[in-house]
């Protein structure tokens, strides 16, 4: 009887495996539901920031927020790299850092100055294998996690901005496409893109109240967290729906694989009574 | 003449519609907004959205924000924001009852500016379901 028992240990132990995948997809597919509706409520918050970011661009105050200011030439770029903070979900993070750490190596080349933070476990590992020195952290987000987490990171690059040690900051995500796709991507916070509304007429100003320097501040700086916070969103939507297929792929591979280990063991039990009854026949026929 | 009015929270879209006139709690007093109103931005302290609609009026309560105002649109970006008859009485009650008893207790243990802000919302929070009612808004 050799190797069968081998065989059917082995079996056991895929089966334990894709029963804990199966339970992993599960949880993810639930998940995914839930974090995707949250991160749609906020959709139209960004976007109605957007528009009034998108006017102040092209506003002339008497004041300039150094926000606001075109900066030329780069000689710095600040990276928010915002990650997962558990594994087991494909090639989610490995894409999105490859994908920063292509820019980088532009960058470098132009002998662009880079300052890194992240936002999860799985970011901020990453990228100390790439040996980059992080100016901040935050990690153990949890799947509902509130606007304060991002504070942090966003902060301490919005410093290296105002100190003009960074000349734009850019933030990185998995942008959630669908359930079966997340594509990794940059998105420049700073300097403000410039967007011009059509409708708008050329030469005015608003009417602030207090007064324009202060509420400039507040109003940017929601804008930003609120970017920011969104991103977060999108990349825990990416995370689960990413854990999702993978755990989907592990449990049908972990399939195949019982498949074949049956059949190798009904082989070799086959073989071990054949050769049983062989050994019997000749037995008798020698008598 | 109407004007369109987006009220947005992080959470939610919580109105978005044509409306005659606005009036919100900006920082330095309630404003109020009609049709080509010159352009505006403004932080909002916590207090009671109101947006007159043809016929009717609906009440907001919002926890602070920025009013941006165009001639024809109005934008609330609100922190958080609800509709006034969903405010819950009793739960409101009991959260600004705990945050007076933190600062009342031990002012050094907590945080005290957040304290405080949690007590002017829920204060505030009771204020405007009060006011609503006087006006015949609510049972």
């Amino acid at each position: 009887m050799a190797g069968t028992k081998e065989i059917r240990t082995q079996i056991r132990s895929v089966q334990s495996n894709q029963k804990i995948t199966r339970a992993m997809e599960m949880v993810a597919a639930s998940k995914v539901r839930r974090v995707q509706a949250r991160m749609q409520a906020s959709r139209p918050y960004v976007d109605r920031m957007r528009r009034v970011i998108g006017h102040l661009a092209v506003v002339h105050p008497e004041f300039r927020h150094p926000f606001l200011l075109p900066r030329e030439p780069v000689r710095g770029v600040g990276f928010l790299v915002i990650g997962s903070d558990r594994g087991l979900c494909g090639g989610l993070n490995i894409n999105l850092l490859r994908a920063v750490w292509n820019e980088v190596r532009l960058l470098g080349k132009a002998d662009v100055a880079t300052r890194f933070s992240a936002l999860g476990q799985k970011a901020v590992t990453g990228l100390r294998r790439l040996n980059v020195q992080l100016v901040a952290t935050s990690t153990h987000l949890g799947d509902r996690p509130g606007p304060e987490v991002i504070v942090g990171p966003l902060h301490a690059l919005l410093e290296d901005y105002r100190a003009g040690r960074i000349d734009r900051l850019v933030v990185a995500y998995n942008y959630f496409v669908n359930s079966m796709t997340q594509k990794p991507t940059l998105e420049t916070l700073l300097p403000l893109p410039e967007k011009r509304d059509p409708e708008l007429f050329d030469h005015w100003d608003y009417l602030y109240e207090p007064d324009s320097v202060d509420l400039l501040d507040t109003v940017l700086m929601r804008y930003l967290e609120a970017e920011t916070y969104q991103a977060l969103l999108e990349n825990i939507a990416s995370e689960q729906a990413a854990r999702m297929v993978a755990m989907r792929n592990a449990s049908e591979n972990a399939g195949t694989l019982i498949d074949t280990l049956k059949l190798a063991y009904n082989k070799a039990r086959q073989a071990a009574i054949t050769q049983e009854i062989a050994e019997i026949v000749g037995g008798a026929a020698a008598v | 003449m109407v004007m369109r009015v987006d009220v947005v929270s992080l959470e939610a879209s919580i109105f978005s519609g044509e409306a005659e006139m606005v009036f919100a709690p900006a920082e330095r007093g309630e404003v109020g907004i009609a049709p080509r109103h010159a352009p505006f931005l403004t932080r909002l302290k916590p207090g009671e959205l109101r947006i007159q609609l043809p016929g009717e009026t609906l009440s907001f309560f919002v926890s602070g924000g920025i009013l941006e105002v165009q001639p024809h649109q109005v934008t609330v970006l609100a922190n958080t924001s609800i509709r006034t008859d969903a405010i819950d009485e009793a739960r409101t009650l009991e959260a600004k009852q705990a945050a007076e008893a933190s600062l009342a207790s031990n002012p050094e243990a907590i945080d005290v500016a957040r304290a405080e802000a949690e007590l002017l919302e829920m204060t505030e929070r009771l204020r405007v379901l009060e006011r609503a009612r006087k006006r015949g808004q609510l049972k």
